[in-house]
């Protein structure tokens, strides 16, 4: 029987970037927030022996327990859907900070045209530009609504970068400097510049100087050690919640984290979330937590199961359309190309996770799609985070995987090869959806998550023409051989690809079609806030996190508004068209 | 494990590649604590020598950690050493799996949670999968390579009369193969799924930090020239020649 504690006002689900921003801004208000996270406590005193590739890249110790719960996947709706066994294509966090901790910090800010991608493509291109089992939905938000919140997660995570005229447009300069320039991301921009490109200093989570951020929390300048990504930061020098947003709520006496706590269920009664239900990892013990306002603010995937295993909302069906939650999944496509330089070495060893190099001429409307099959881009860039030995064995293409010629070509291009890449925005479409597994359970037997994705033909025309793009920009670097991309038959959970992803609980200004409103309050329930990129309409071309603060930061205070208010905070606009 | 031992020694030493080598300067480490606290090793030596060290204990005097934890058979060790090595060949660049300590890497991960598949999902039902859904046997890593190893002998047996381990090394290779294709039949797992983590374990064990047995003397790294765990590159990260550093191990950052 399930212990039921002391009310308290907010509950969030998870403590990464959006549990940390919610807790930092309303504690900082005097609001009380109990923070619950089904990992351990961690800081960079833990990170002393992150040097590690095999324990952290290869056996991923900072990422998620898949022995207690997982998802399923499948390509299609009439495939069995078979759990995802071991962590391949996306890694998903566990712990203090969430995937905050081990990501890259490419900090970038989606575009205007993100935020109304539907009007904005039927104004240009007509009502059917890419036909009707597309799902283009508007934000529900304009972009310069929005700016001042990527600002203020810009100066909580110190974000180091240069404005650029094609990139969303900036009221502010960047809070810290680019980082260095190196031979590497010259030859980018010199590359780019000769093809008419505009190149600019990829924005940085990893610092180019020491800072101070409006809370008072320090972030410390990074030394291009080349261990970012999948790794914690050893010193503090790579922007994180666990530097940042939770220390913040912490010091105002008004935050409580408890760790070990994983939330199996909102409670739903009366047209309200009057807690959620916990159990504690290290006891076994079941609590029920009860909150004036639930906050879900773990990873998409989880945000979203949460809901339909709490039989919140109401579910996405492919073949009626309608519903919402699970609607709209969304992942990233992945063009680019790689360089073999015969005649030069590069220092590709060191690096950062966010050094890098990048253009934006390709990204969003940035140019004409009237004689193209698909809408969108992305933006192209090279980066040197730091190759690590067992991760890296780029050879050409005719190269075998294993045996005298892999080894000997392995090792002679480890550091005579380079890549430009993309992060190709992802277009919703009716048959790419989140739901529950009607076969496979968690531990506590509840339903999985199911993922079931394939790539569709916007994916692929954007994947061709952005790898052509690529590879031009590669040829022009002065490779002696140029390798594009290919997109596989179809999406594998097996390869690492990108863990950017996104949807299932999407903002919008209809409750038709969208679940929550441009506070991430949810429509059909006003207590409970959704957070992350869990609530992106489609994926843009970039990295994510930039938007996820600044739709966390807008959420916060819609929270500390309903607080005030009660019922919804945004007026409907209803938008049939989809439904 | 005969045939694989006795081929002839690296051709690039440990001391040979550090006196061919014009190191650079140690990396600074950016006038953190960190620079007080790693300047010395449970040893009370400092940085420089830390590899020699390390060197010397492998090559000079008895490993202890050269011993099975896992496999029963020391039979079944000399398969997995003999395919590790066509894996992962010595040649002109330096050792193969063997010298690196590769089959010893695998043998100890296979006893521990790496072996037990224990923070991965596997509760049933266990169903076959298209390509593109992944593992999906319900044999642990460890129960995977006792099959994968028993069905490479009995390929060898079956196509040459001959245990694997006696085989021409081009021979060898043949038998791989065709586990690689899927030509092999194996109870409770594909033959693609065994070769691909003998083969991922194996370059794993090249190339992970010493400190996990395989790596031997950090020549995995010296080969593709990789140093391994520095603090720093900032002072070196503009730079626009290649610089090659002497390599550190996670050792160095165990305080005294």
């Amino acid at each position: 029987m399930a212990t039921t504690l002391d009310k308290v006002e907010v509950v969030t689900v998870g403590v990464g970037w959006t549990g940390g921003i919610i807790a930092a801004e309303l504690a900082k208000q005097g609001v009380q927030v109990v923070g619950l996270e089904r990992g351990k406590a961690r800081s960079t005193e833990d990170f002393q022996h992150i040097h590690d590739e095999y324990r952290y890249a290869i056996r991923y110790e900072l990422m998620q327990d898949l022995s207690r719960e997982t998802i399923t996947f499948r390509n299609h709706r009439d495939e069995r859907a078979l759990p995802m066994r071991q962590l391949g294509s996306f890694l998903l966090g566990e712990g203090l900070g969430g995937a905050g901790v081990h990501w890259n910090g490419q900090t970038y800010r989606f575009l205007p045209y993100d935020l109304q991608i539907k009007t904005m493509t039927e104004e240009k291109y007509g009502k059917n530009k890419l036909g009707e089992d597309y799902i283009l939905q508007d934000w529900g938000i304009s972009y310069e609504e929005l700016e001042p919140y990527f600002y203020k997660f810009e100066q909580t995570a110190g974000i180091s970068g240069e404005d650029n005229k094609n990139s969303a447009p900036r009221e502010n300069d960047y809070p810290t400097p680019p980082m260095k320039e190196t031979p590497i991301t010259k030859r980018f921009k010199d590359a780019a510049k000769n093809l008419k490109l505009s190149p600019y200093h990829m924005p940085s989570g990893n610092l180019s100087e020491n800072y101070e951020n409006p809370d008072g929390q320090t972030i410390n300048q990074c030394q291009y050690c080349g261990f970012c990504e999948r790794f914690g930061c050893e010193y503090g020098a790579k922007s994180s919640p666990n530097v940042t947003v939770i220390p913040t709520a912490e010091k105002t006496g008004k935050f409580e984290l408890r760790t070990h706590a994983n939330v199996t269920e909102v409670i739903y009664e009366g047209g309200k979330a009057t807690g959620v239900k916990y159990i504690d990892l290290q006891t076994g013990e079941e609590f029920i937590q009860p909150a004036d306002i639930v906050v879900l603010t773990s990873y998409v995937m989880n945000n979203v199961r949460l809901l339909l295993n709490s039989g919140i909302g109401r579910p996405y069906d492919p073949e009626s359309r309608t519903g919402v939650i699970g609607k709209n999944y969304c992942y990233q496509i992945l063009p680019g190309a790689t360089g073999f330089f015969e005649e030069e070495k590069f220092n590709t060893y060191m690096g950062a996770g966010s050094l890098g190099a990048s253009v934006d001429d390709y990204n969003g409307d940035n140019f004409d799609h009237s004689n193209l099959d698909f809408i969108h881009g992305g933006v192209i860039a090279i980066t040197q985070t730091g190759k690590r030995p067992i991760n890296n064995n780029t050879a050409p293409n005719d190269t075998p995987n294993w045996g005298k010629e892999f080894k000997s070509q392995s090792i002679k291009y480890y550091h005579r090869n380079l890549a430009v890449g993309v992060q190709g925005a992802s277009i919703p479409h009716r048959n790419n959806y989140l739901s529950l597994d009607p076969e496979y359970e968690d531990i506590f037997g509840y339903p999985l998550l199911r993922l079931t994705y394939d790539y569709t033909e916007q994916d692929r025309n954007l994947h061709n023409y952005l790898t052509e793009k690529s590879a031009e920009i590669m040829k022009e670097m002065g490779a002696s051989r140029v390798e594009p991309r290919e997109i596989s038959d179809h999406y594998s959970i097996v390869p690492y690809q990108t863990t950017h992803n996104t949807g299932g609980v999407i903002m919008g200004g209809d409750p038709e079609t969208s679940a929550v409103n441009n506070y991430s309050q949810m429509w059909d329930v006003e207590n409970l806030f959704v957070v992350g990129a869990s609530a992106f309409a489609h994926n843009g071309g970039y990295n994510p996190t930039g938007t996820v603060g600044a739709l966390a930061y807008r959420a916060a205070e819609g929270i500390l508004k309903y607080r005030e208010e009660s019922g919804q905070l945004v007026k409907i606009v209803n938008d049939r068209k989809h439904a | 494990m005969k045939k694989v031992t006795e081929k002839k020694t690296s051709k690039m030493s440990r001391r040979r590649f550090i006196k061919n080598s014009s190191y650079a300067a140690g990396g600074a480490i950016g006038g953190g604590f960190l620079g007080t606290v790693l300047s010395k090793n449970l040893f009370g030596n400092n940085n420089e020598n830390q590899g020699q060290k390390q060197g010397a204990t492998n090559n000079e005097s008895t490993n202890y950690n050269q011993a099975l934890m896992y496999f029963t058979r020391q039979s079944d060790f000399e398969i997995l050493s003999s395919a590790t090595e066509r894996i992962f060949p010595e040649d002109d660049n330096g050792p193969g799996a063997v010298k690196l300590g590769v089959p010893f890497f695998i043998d100890h991960q296979l006893a521990g949670s790496y072996g037990r598949n224990d923070r991965e999902y596997m509760r049933g039902p266990f169903y076959p999968a298209s390509d593109f859904q992944g593992y999906q046997t319900r044999l642990k890593r460890h129960e995977v390579f006792d099959v994968g190893i028993q069905a490479i002998e009995r390929e060898s047996k079956n196509q040459f009369d001959t245990s694997f381990v006696d085989l021409e090394g081009e021979q060898q290779d043949q038998i791989l193969q065709k586990f690689q294709d899927g030509e092999v039949d194996l109870k409770g797992v594909t033959p693609t799924t065994f070769f691909e983590l003998l083969r991922s374990a194996t370059i794993e064990g090249a190339y992970s930090d010493p400190l996990y047995g395989g790596n031997n003397n950090m020549e995995g790294w010296m080969m593709k020239e990789f140093p391994g765990n520095y603090m720093s590159y900032i002072n070196e990260i503009d730079k626009k020649d290649f610089i090659k550093k002497e390599p550190k191990a996670l050792r160095a950052h165990i305080a005294h």
